[in-house]
């Protein structure tokens, strides 16, 4: 009896022994292949691309809702168009900028096992390079810019923010704008205000609501972010545009008086929000506006989508106070990493990405404009058109709460010390944990 | 593939006999363990003590400086606050609520098959689903809030989570919603094992039931208590899910260690700093297992 369960036991055991044995061959069997496969992908490109029928190109991104699943099919039709005969795979994960963080998470493990997709969605500039450019893993970008012509149709600031080194590594694929002011037109001219044009006339505008028992500003700190975002557009004002930018190369300290200074009016400011505003999610501040509880929302211009959503038509914009002429960027991009199995496919991606065809069929769904000076202007809304123009003459500087200036773990810990700062308002404590992050960043000593 | 292994290692299997049988099955899982557990937490501390503040690593020795930035971190601080509320609140709710529904249980009731399963339930659900439910149900402008105006009762409003000193607390109810069943499951079988002649010869004695709680059953559970206390203090340490979904809220009062160790390692890609929480929260969760296992070998050698 008891022999017989041995022989049971062996036998499940030789078949788990087995079991593994198999395992363990599947994976090494592709790998005799593909040192047959690359030289050929080199040699002649051209002519593998039609005759590869298997060929697929793994695109990830965080696009999963609405327009933004439209804009991206978009620009796989156009890719289909140009080149038939390679399968798309649509590998967009939720959560690429919220909290939870699915898709950069599942991006990492796959980038640092050896096994990245053809390519994927990045911000434009700090949030890639400190990533993903310093750890060794991406492919400059200055052959296809060359090739492509892009060094006349970018802004030439644009691609200063996208290269590390004298190089470009990524292509945009569109353009957001972060420093913008979203007010009710109503509530504003009710106290008979034009909207802002510095954060002085603010506060004179925001004192006049206050007499009526309105709150000006809309802050939602339940997580942070917000507040952050917020604080980067009197950061801008305070410091100028070139200030602001070398502070993340060294040329400006963050010990610099001008940071306090910022903070004081962001201190001061927060007694102008809504009460409530610990306890507001980012997603909640658009039916507060709509529902005429704050007169404006300082945010980028994912907001007039959202509003026209919600059927509210009654809302004006402006730059934030005192940021007129300097266009606070951030852009959606790709990049191309080394290791990748259809390399042809993938930089035949970018390519579309920085067409011309490929930014009108992407961006209009999306709500944001594209990153070339040279695109067609008719297909954008009232809102779109106002910032074109803007985006071909203005300043540009980066955001660091959208990951443009600054690597993660900068922006992290940015978000965090101003999340901290909304609730205890300590200037000096708050500056001390910016300088602190910037030295962890290596933007200063 | 199968059947030829076999015959030979049948055959030595009779000559050697059980010694063999115990290295054949147990040599996996020593290696297992062995590699996925202790080389990983001694990787983990290695981690912790060397600079890597990229995705690349970098094993430039820095001694104790990740530690030290890491005790002088605001974030850190207040998620070690948040742990001693969130173990406190939690392990109170689900020791006195679990003893108490087990002990209700006790008293022979009718259907109590029915009441322990309804009790037990919430532990079958996932920790982000809970979250989830809490969520609306503590929303300030909706759920718990609404019933409360609805029946009259405003006194009872509350923040819940989004109150930037005391949200945790309100946390560790969702928590001790999902885990009171199961510290209960551990109580009913603590009360089944004690004897009815001891219960009896009390009476007899002229206890009341409180004096019977307290100077019989109660000592009498202490190793189960014991258990609940490793579980739950366990469970508080390693705490992810529900205060993932609730948000860190405002100045992290409702943030935890692990959910802090997640954000520096996978999206801020700060490897050095997130091995330090993670060492943190290993010797937290020695002190609490040490006194066990310690516990466990005493009474095996009495």
């Amino acid at each position: 009896m008891k022999q017989l369960n041995r022989r049971e036991f062996l036998k499940f055991g030789a078949l788990v022994a087995g079991g593994a044995a198999l395992a363990s061959c599947a994976p090494a069997a592709p790998a005799p292949q593909q040192p047959a496969e690359a030289p050929k992908a080199t040699e002649a490109p051209k002519a593998a691309a039609p005759a590869a029928g298997a060929q697929k190109l793994e695109i990830f991104s965080w696009w999963t809702s609405g327009g933004e699943i439209e804009a991206l099919n978009g620009l796989f039709e156009v890719y289909k168009k140009r080149y038939p005969g390679v399968e798309i795979v649509n590998a967009a994960l939720a959560g690429g900028t919220s909290s939870g963080g699915n898709m950069k998470a599942v991006l990492q493990t796959r980038m640092m096992g050896g096994d990245p997709p053809e390519s994927f969605q990045v911000h434009l500039g700090g949030e890639l390079i400190g990533t993903y450019v310093k750890a060794g893993q991406m492919e400059p970008l200055d052959f296809l810019y060359k090739e492509e012509g892009w060094d006349k149709v970018f802004p030439a600031e644009l691609i200063e923010i996208a290269s590390y080194e004298g190089k470009p590594w990524s292509v945009p694929v569109n353009i957001h704008r972060s420093n913008m002011m979203w007010y009710n037109k109503k509530m504003l001219a009710d106290v008979g205000a034009e909207p802002p044009k510095t954060w002085d006339e603010w506060f004179v505008l925001a004192e006049k609501l206050k007499a009526k028992g309105q709150p000006t500003l809309a802050i939602a700190e339940s997580g942070a972010g917000f507040t952050a975002h917020v604080f980067e557009t009197m950061m801008i004002p305070v410091l100028g545009p070139e200030d602001f930018k070398g502070l993340f190369t060294g040329k400006t300290s963050w010990e610099d008086k001008r940071i306090a200074t910022a903070l004081e009016i962001l201190k001061k400011a927060l007694d102008y929000a809504n009460a409530d505003f610990l306890n507001v999610s980012w997603g909640d501040v658009n039916q507060l506006m709509v529902a005429g509880k704050v007169a404006m929302i300082i945010q980028g211009d994912w907001t007039p989508g959202v509003l026209w959503s919600l059927k509210f038509q009654d809302f004006g914009w402006a730059p934030a106070p005192g940021n007129e002429g300097i266009y606070q960027m951030l852009s959606d991009s790709f990049g191309l990493p080394k290791k990748v199995k259809n390399r042809e496919a993938a930089i035949n991606w970018l390519r579309v990405c920085g067409s011309k065809e490929g930014q009108d069929a992407f961006n209009p769904a999306k709500g944001s404009i594209p990153a070339r000076t040279d695109a067609d202007i008719t297909k954008y809304s009232e809102y779109h058109k106002w910032a074109m123009e803007h985006w071909k003459k203005d300043k540009l500087v980066p955001s660091i709460v959208h990951g443009a200036a600054a690597p993660v773990s900068f922006m992290t810990d940015f978000m965090n010390a101003i999340n901290v700062f909304a609730t205890k308002k300590n200037v000096e404590e708050t500056q001390a944990a910016l300088v602190k992050a910037a030295k962890d960043a290596g933007f200063q000593k | 593939m199968a059947a030829p292994a076999n015959a030979p290692r049948r055959r030595a299997l009779r000559f050697r006999g059980d010694l063999a049988l115990a290295i054949v099955v147990l040599t996996p899982s020593i290696v297992a363990v062995a590699i996925f557990i202790y080389f990983f937490i001694a990787y983990t501390f290695y981690v912790s003590v060397v600079k890597w503040p990229t995705l690349l690593p970098d094993y430039t020795f820095v001694g104790l400086k990740n530690w030290i930035n890491m005790f002088q971190d605001m974030r850190f601080r207040i998620d070690m606050r948040n742990l001693v509320l969130y173990a406190l609140g939690f392990m109170t709710q689900c020791i006195v609520i679990g003893f108490l529904l087990a002990s209700l249980l006790d008293q022979k009731i009718k259907s109590e098959a029915l009441f322990r399963t309804i009790f037990i339930f919430p532990f079958a659900v996932s920790g982000i689903v809970t979250g989830v439910v809490w969520r609306w149900l503590m929303y300030p402008s909706a759920g718990l809030n609404q019933l409360f105006s609805l029946v009259g009762l405003d006194f009872l409003k509350s923040k819940w989570y989004t109150d930037p000193t005391w949200g945790i607390l309100a946390v560790t109810i969702a928590s001790a919603w999902q885990f009171s069943g199961y510290v209960m499951a551990l109580y009913l079988a603590g009360l089944r094992g004690i004897s009815h002649e001891l219960k009896e010869a009390a009476a007899i004695d002229g206890a009341n039931t409180w004096q019977l709680y307290r100077r019989i059953i109660i000592p009498l559970l202490a190793p189960v208590t014991f258990t609940a206390v490793v579980l739950t203090g366990m469970g508080s340490i390693r705490v992810f899910d529900i205060p993932a979904v609730l948000g860190t809220g405002a100045a992290f009062s409702t943030d935890a260690l692990a959910f802090h160790m997640f954000q520096l390692t996978f999206q801020s890609n700060k490897m050095s700093s997130g091995a330090v929480i993670a060492s943190v929260m290993i010797i937290l969760a020695g002190f609490l297992v040490g006194p066990y296992l310690a516990s466990l070998q005493l009474e095996e050698s009495q």
